[in-house]
């Protein structure tokens, strides 16, 4: 089922937009109101519940020992996945992860992996034998747009969160999981020509493109995505970079506050 | 159940290993209308598990061969997400959360006035977000306060809890270790205005005494946590009122 949005709504967000106002009185690079609580899931080995405006995640991390892939044969193992419930969205339908929870999943893991978010070399435990896996679970819980960010926010807090269970697959002990990198995505969407960020669900029914940058602390790129039918130039394209590497900064520090914190 | 033990689960005060009386149920908390998109929702904390549940409907039944022209269908999906449990459960429904989720629909059924809905479904869907031992009666219970959120027309809430036998006594409201090691679990549900049974499983090696004392055992908490639904209800509406005279004064 796709989701609708009626005619009246879609001329309000247009006339809206064309004065330069949102539907909430966001500016156009504002954020929703972002919450980040972590080790929220005692049977994760970490985890992160993040609340960007109405929509709401969890991501839990699960580590599991088990073989490394032939081509890294001395690296841990990453696999990410998105569950879009039927609980987030009358317009969800249980069963297996469809086109638009791959995407996403997809989308997140990228960021992490090209990211070199986890020190990988570091969770070999036999080379060519046996290595960490780590699982990052998305479960959306309820969908009010933006689930990129509210994603791969989600997914770089849970990493953090994260104490690698050493002690009971009696391999060492304990410890945090190694974090060289802390990225993070922001999401613009395209309405016609304008460019805004983390679109509500509103916003985003009516968004022509879509475009997912994810930035490191260096300020440099490391993944991106473009998504929907609509079309981007290069200088609006160059436009959403300038501005999710600030952006980014402003998110990463909120993530680092968490981990100091319980530390 | 049946796993072997090796430890003991009532210490010499007579005290379980969380500390409660064999009659104490673990600590319940109970919100509403918690999600955004749903048409009601409700978030159930029991000991350490975290259970969420939401309600769409009535709306109309997909596939059109599953539509009841005389009746409305309850269809509830109990899942368990895949960090859950200490060992990461593969996503997806497994045999076990399939008869729980039947059980569901046919305990929620009962309750929910369908024959006002014909051919819509009533859709429930509760997410075990962490378990710990007891998580078909919190998400049964979780999902009538979200049904009843939902507004949608029903003689009654159901409430439900399980007791059972640990080292030789009858007790309620098995925590982890308790169901893993102990002799019996007998999860119950019911309509709490009739006090009919709604749901009942059992499995374990109960003398008909001690089935007896554990259903007393389950029908009393169960009346305890009707009383915990409802005044998650009465919290959720009570706030819609103030703020309505917070509007009035203006």
């Amino acid at each position: 089922m796709k989701e609708i949005i009626s005619k009246i709504t879609k001329e309000y967000l247009y006339t809206l937009l064309r004065e330069g106002k949102r539907i909430d009185d966001r500016g156009m690079d504002e954020h929703r109101e972002i919450n980040i609580e972590t080790g929220w899931i005692g049977t994760a080995e970490g985890s992160a519940r993040v609340k960007l405006g109405d929509t709401d995640v969890i991501v839990g991390i699960k580590m599991d020992i088990g073989e490394p892939f032939p081509d890294t044969p001395d690296k841990g193992v990453v696999i990410t996945s998105a569950e879009l419930i039927p609980l987030a969205s009358p317009h969800y339908e249980a069963g297996p992860p469809r086109e638009d929870a791959t995407e996403l999943a997809r989308v997140v893991d990228r960021g992490i992996r090209e990211g070199d978010v986890v020190n990988m070399s570091e969770l070999c435990i036999e080379e060519g034998e046996k290595v960490w896996l780590i699982f990052i679970d998305m479960h959306v819980l309820d969908f009010d747009g933006n689930l990129f960010d509210a994603c791969g926010i989600g997914a770089m807090a849970a990493l953090m969160d994260t104490i690698v269970p050493g002690e009971e697959h009696e391999v060492g002990e304990d410890h945090p999981l190694p974090i060289n990198h802390v990225v993070v995505p922001t999401t613009f969407s395209k309405i016609k020509d304008q460019m805004i960020l983390d679109a509500r669900l509103e916003e985003e029914r009516i968004a022509d493109g879509r475009l997912t940058v994810t930035t490191n602390e260096e300020g440099h790129l490391v993944a991106m995505q473009k998504g929907l039918s609509g079309i981007f130039d290069h200088e609006e394209v160059m436009e959403c970079i300038h501005k999710s590497v600030d952006i980014g900064e402003s998110i990463r520090e909120y993530i680092r506050g968490l981990s100091e914190e319980k530390i | 159940m049946g796993m072997d033990k090796d430890m003991d689960l009532i210490d010499e005060d007579g005290l379980r290993l969380d500390g409660r009386k064999f009659d104490e149920l673990r600590e319940i908390n109970i919100e509403a209308g918690i999600l955004k998109r749903a048409d009601g929702s409700a978030y159930l904390t029991w000991g350490k598990n975290k259970v969420m549940a939401a309600v769409y409907g009535p709306r109309e039944l997909h596939p059109r061969h599953a539509q009841d022209p005389s009746k409305a269908v309850v269809q509830a999906r109990y899942n368990m997400a895949s960090f859950s449990v200490p060992d990461r459960k593969r996503p997806g429904p497994d045999r076990r959360s399939v008869e729980i989720s039947k059980l569901m629909s046919e305990a929620l059924e009962e309750i929910v006035f369908v024959e006002q809905f014909p051919r819509s479904a009533v859709d429930v869907f509760v997410e075990i977000l962490e378990a710990s031992a007891g998580t078909r009666c919190a998400a049964i219970t979780a999902a009538s306060v979200a049904l009843a959120d939902a507004g949608i027309p029903m003689s009654d809430m159901i409430a439900s809890c399980a007791s059972g036998k640990i080292d030789g006594h009858v007790v309620l409201d098995l925590g982890k270790n308790e169901d893993n090691f102990g002799e019996a679990d007998v999860p119950v549900a019911i309509v709490p205005r009739t006090g009919k049974i709604t749901l009942l499983q059992m499995d374990g090696n109960l003398t008909i005494e001690e089935y007896e004392e554990a259903m007393e055992l389950a029908i009393n908490a169960c009346h305890e946590i009707y009383d915990i639904q409802r005044e998650a209800l009465k919290k959720r509406y009570s706030t819609s009122i103030d703020s309505y005279e917070d509007l009035e004064e203006v």
